[in-house]
């Protein structure tokens, strides 16, 4: 390590550097571009097998619902809302943590998200991508989707602006093409970097990526800016998305979801679940790629501090959820309260608690944030967890209403569990893809460090 | 640099240190430096190359209050007279809410706006540069530094030139007309 000394950050404090030398720039190029030079190994192979396998699965259970409809699901007259809002508000909440690394990490100045932004990133697209479905697959009638736009429409009815599925319409689709925007601006020097490297067709696939990119002065001056302000953009408008998912739920005057605390609540939420699929994606991409000495120790040390962070934080927001049911005095309120610690679903609730809440308390140790299959424990208990908040702030709301008679519990069916399943192993397809196509690392951002660092 | 063409020299450097002492070299042995290549944005480049602040940020922010005024233009209009909705007492113009909308799309607005203004102002997407023709120059996305200065009409200023470029510590020198 005392190579690495040299690029270990300014910080006053012992810290573990955030790249391991020997590095040059050119070791750098290679490190990135040899995954795409190299044909795909065995193991690749088998993982994209797999996956097709689960997209295929996903899309006949596509067809099925919408040949039969969403009685297929288990949501019943009062459970309205099942599964596909869960992952729907689970899924975009993963897709927020990519935009954070970028732009939240670049503003506050935090140099180690170079080497994770890029897959961060693409899982942001990918992620937001998969939830901009369920809004529509949870449709009655799906094929009116395109009713939420704005357009003359021969009945000369127009879209109402006060409803909370029109603000989701736009801040998604707002969210993706600017998501796509900040990726492709991101990666453009990179693809004229594998141009440069690469021979044959590809080569031809690569110039035209790279859209002629040469890396001239001239350019980059707008390319920094751009970037840097497209960074300031996202910050706003990834904590506006998913406050806007918030809403759909405290726009409401059901009880436990009328809380005026649910979209900053949502947005850290987001954040943690996010984080967690970035460690896993880390973990998979540094190994599986060979960039260990571009995503370290001090990646995993910082984002299991980012978790921690976050886990405290929503332990305070569960907890002045309660403090406000209670004090609010609301007779329905403190009922649901009573409920979700008593009623049908108590278990999962607190189950939900010990992931979200009790476990990640293990990454105050050092020793335990070094640890990787510490970090794989805590980040799939987080995701479990969060994926029972969001499915249980709609059924313990819908379930135990204001009418007695009115009470229902939701049974999952197997296309249920389809549709949780099925789009994971379509993101880790369109992931697996992403992988062998473009870099999962942004060169120019990391030599930018590499030369701060090494120039201290 | 879509003017007619042009000669120039194109000297290569191992180190943004080295590119940006010969650029500075070079202004004052009193030539005329235009271009840098690098593999990330060097700091102080813009600096030494004496290159103005990039105005990309215009663009985006006429793009982004235009669209975003326009979006609520279009709520107003709708909500207000051309499909009217009475809903729980709230005001037709339900100003406290409509913001949202603007603002999604205002900030897509400001980054398809400076998408666009990148192209613009770089002259991309062009894929066939007079510079791709000298086979070094793919370095410039991996590990080397490139200069790019104006070539001199007299011959012995070219050849000082060529020994100015040289002189700090450039590993080639090729003249290009671009």
């Amino acid at each position: 390590m005392s190579s690495a000394s040299a690029f270990a950050s300014g910080s006053a404090r012992a810290k573990a550097p955030t790249l391991l030398g020997p590095l040059d720039d050119r070791a750098v190029t290679d490190l990135v571009c040899a995954p795409l030079l190299r044909p795909a190994g065995l193991r690749w192979w088998v993982a994209f097998l797999v996956c097709t396998v689960g997209l295929i699965a996903t899309l006949a259970g596509i067809y099925k619902l919408f040949s039969a409809g969403v009685g297929i699901w288990g949501i019943n007259t009062s459970v309205v809302w099942g599964y596909a809002i869960a992952n729907y508000v689970w899924w975009i909440g993963i897709g927020n943590a990519g935009t954070l690394i970028s732009s939240l990490l670049v503003l506050t100045r935090q140099d180690w998200r170079a080497s994770i932004s890029r897959f961060a990133e693409a899982m942001t697209l990918f992620a937001v991508s998969i939830a901009g479905l369920f809004p529509i697959l949870h449709l009655g009638r799906p094929l009116y989707f395109y009713w939420l736009a704005p357009y003359p429409a021969s009945m000369q009815v127009w879209p109402q602006w006060r409803s909370a599925l029109v603000w989701d319409f736009w801040a998604i689709t707002s969210y993706l093409i600017f998501s796509i925007i900040f990726w492709y601006v991101g990666v453009l020097p990179d693809f004229a970097t594998v141009r440069d490297r690469s021979s044959g067709a590809w080569r031809k696939v690569y110039g035209l990526l790279a859209l002629g990119w040469r890396g001239s002065a001239r350019h980059w001056r707008h390319y920094r800016r751009l970037q840097i302000t497209l960074a300031a953009l996202a910050t706003p408008l990834v904590c506006s998305v998913h406050s806007i998912v918030g809403l759909d739920f405290a726009a409401s005057l059901m009880p436990g979801w009328r809380e005026p605390i649910f979209p900053p609540y949502f947005v850290v939420g987001a954040m943690y679940s996010g984080f967690a699929v970035v460690v896993m994606l880390s973990i998979v991409i540094s190994r599986g790629l060979g960039l260990q000495q571009l995503i370290t120790a001090r990646h995993f040390e910082a984002m299991a501090k980012v978790m921690l962070m976050s886990s405290v934080v929503m332990g305070l927001s569960y907890a002045s959820e309660w403090f406000a049911a209670w004090y609010g005095g609301n007779r329905a309120d403190r009922a649901l309260l009573v409920y979700e610690f008593t009623g049908a679903y108590w278990k999962l609730y607190i189950a939900m608690l010990t992931c979200n809440i009790v476990a990640p308390q293990l990454l105050w140790f050092p020793v335990m944030r070094a640890s990787v299959p510490v970090l794989v424990g805590v980040s799939i208990g987080i995701l479990v967890g969060m994926w029972l908040e969001r499915i249980l702030i709609i059924w313990n709301t819908l379930s135990y209403s204001f009418l007695p008679s009115m009470d229902r519990i939701f049974f999952p069916t197997v296309w249920d569990w389809l549709f949780l399943f099925g789009p994971m192993f379509v993101f880790a397809w369109m992931f697996l893809l992403f992988c062998r196509v473009a870099p999962v690392v942004p060169m120019h951002d990391v030599r930018e460090l590499l030369h701060r660092e090494g120039a201290r | 640099m879509r003017e007619a063409k042009e000669p120039a020299f194109v000297a290569e450097f191992r180190s943004p240190s080295d590119l940006i002492a010969a650029i500075r070299h070079a202004l004052d042995q009193g030539f005329r430096p235009l271009d840098a290549l690098s593999p990330y944005p060097v700091e102080g480049l813009d600096e030494a190359l004496r290159l103005p602040k990039s105005t990309i940020r215009w663009p985006m922010l006429i793009l982004a209050v235009c669209v975003a005024a326009l979006a609520y233009a279009l709520q107003y209009w709708t909500a207000v007279y051309a499909y009217p909705i009475h809903s729980g007492g709230r005001p037709l113009n339900s100003w406290p809410i409509f913001p949202l909308v603007p603002f999604e799309v205002g900030i897509l607005a400001a980054g398809v706006a400076g998408f666009a203004a990148l192209l613009t102002l770089c002259g991309l997407p062009r894929v066939n540069h007079p510079l791709f023709d000298w086979d070094a120059i793919e370095r410039a996305t991996d590990d080397r530094y490139f200069l790019l200065v104006g070539a001199p009409e007299e011959a012995s200023e070219s050849r000082r030139l060529r020994t100015v470029l040289e002189g700090a510590r450039a590993i080639r020198v090729r003249e290009l007309s671009l």
